[in-house]
């Protein structure tokens, strides 16, 4: 799979097949993202943007079709892959009893770097020493974001990162995206906001299996 | 090598200290079960002597099946399962501390109540040694074997079940050495053999099991 073509580069999908029981969520869905460059996912619920999003990770594998990086398939370079994956799903992958602090350093410990400076812009300063299960839904969410905006992954999968942040907050997403996309990161969200980043996004639509 | 056991390790511990009661139940459990049968049973120490160490082997067995059930549910539920299998860190590293925090937080506090449980069974000292040997030697690879079935079952709904389905037949190996070593000492022969047989059964459990712990859990997050 190392046709030279510029398509190697950066993160792409080709003819991604999957079906969940009857239903056929990923048909032949192609797709590429090129260093510096943002996707945003759209579609109504239910049309498999998070499991397109998991796929991408490679958390749940395609029944046809591979997603690649640097032109070559994720499952053979699971290492390499992982060391610039950074994903935040819908689940927060917080652990309760632990303060914000304890599981920032756990996750950059996970990742093999020290934990460093937690930035004011994150608005956590106050709750930094709580345990997480006391923190309101937008404090999880930030928090669980935290883990992918102050690590050094190239690849930022996001899944409905704007949900429950207020307008500080989607601001401070914005703001870093377009840091991650400007030092030649990649980013894939799937979002329904209409805040997004302006520097090179590029919003597609998941329709029957397919991105329009 | 080192670092990725330890940092879950570490992190289960500081985890589970702040949520004590959960430790608690299985604990019980176990006491209360070891000390229903001398009720049941007979109190004639004759015969306690003889079922003692296969009940205390089953109790101890189905006290580690209740908090199994526990092992990667609540990660894969709040989404930190996610994480670790997408960590730059070897998957099959970070469960083994996974497994060991589990064995030290639920096994060792169990192997401390279970001379005094022993005593209800009036089994002389010498059998309370070999019990507390093998129950060293065989729990390790119980925990490890619970952790295969725990990741194939964590996506289910009836997971508990079917985890004890699939767990209970595993098991029989390690609790008929187990018991047989703790016979053989009651009644004062030499036992060496089994106790020898469920080190090796730990150690090709602790060398084969976190392999299968691995794919078990990339396959259940599928």
């Amino acid at each position: 799979m190392s046709e030279p073509s510029p398509h190697t580069i950066g993160l792409s999908a080709s003819s991604l097949l999957l079906f969940r029981g009857e239903r056929c969520l990923l048909n032949g869905l192609a797709l590429h993202v090129a260093p510096g460059q943002g996707l945003v996912l759209r579609g109504p619920n239910g049309t498999g943007k998070t499991t397109l999003l998991r796929v991408l990770c490679g958390l749940t594998l395609p029944e046809e079709g591979d997603v690649h990086w640097n032109g070559m398939a994720i499952r053979e370079q699971r290492n390499e892959w992982q060391r610039a994956l950074g994903w935040s799903g819908h689940k927060a992958g917080l652990k309760s009893e632990l303060t914000v602090r304890e599981n920032l350093a756990f996750a950059a410990a996970l990742s093999g770097r020290s934990s460093g400076e937690i930035p004011a812009e994150l608005g956590l300063a106050e709750c930094l020493d709580l345990p997480t299960r006391v923190l309101s839904a937008g404090q999880q969410r930030r928090s669980s974001l935290a883990r992918v905006l102050l690590g050094n992954s190239l690849i930022w999968v996001l899944d409905e990162p704007y949900t429950n942040l207020d307008t500080q907050g989607q601001g401070y997403l914005n703001a870093c995206l377009d840091t991650h996309l400007a030092a030649g990161g990649i980013a894939v969200i799937a979002s329904h906001g209409n805040a997004h980043s302006a520097l090179g996004m590029t919003e597609k639509t998941l329709l029957n299996g397919v991105l329009q | 090598m080192i670092t990725p056991v330890w940092l879950l390790l570490k992190r289960e511990m500081r985890q589970s200290v702040r949520r004590w009661s959960d430790l608690i139940s299985p604990l019980v459990f176990f006491v209360l079960v070891s000390s229903l049968f001398p009720l049941a049973i007979s109190p004639a120490a004759d015969v306690l002597r003889q079922v003692g160490p296969g009940v205390l082997w089953v109790a101890a067995l189905l006290s580690m099946l209740l908090s199994m059930n526990r092992l990667f549910r609540d990660d894969f539920e709040d989404g930190s399962l996610e994480q670790l299998v997408l960590a730059p860190q070897p998957l099959v590293l970070l469960v083994l501390g996974k497994v060991l925090a589990h064995w030290l937080q639920m096994v060792l506090p169990l192997l401390l109540l279970t001379p005094a449980v022993a005593i209800a069974y009036d089994l002389p000292g010498e059998a309370t040694r070999v019990l507390l040997l093998s129950l060293l030697l065989g729990t390790p690879a119980l925990s490890l074997l619970g952790g295969i079935t725990a990741a194939l079952t964590v996506g289910l709904r009836q997971g508990a079940g079917v985890l004890a389905i699939l767990l209970l037949p595993l098991s029989i190996p390690v609790l008929i050495f187990g018991s047989r070593a703790t016979d053989l000492a009651v009644e004062g022969m030499d036992t060496t053999g089994p106790l020898m047989l469920l080190g090796a059964i730990s150690l090709l459990s602790a060398s084969l099991a976190p392999f299968g712990i691995a794919a078990a859990l990339r396959v259940s997050l599928d």
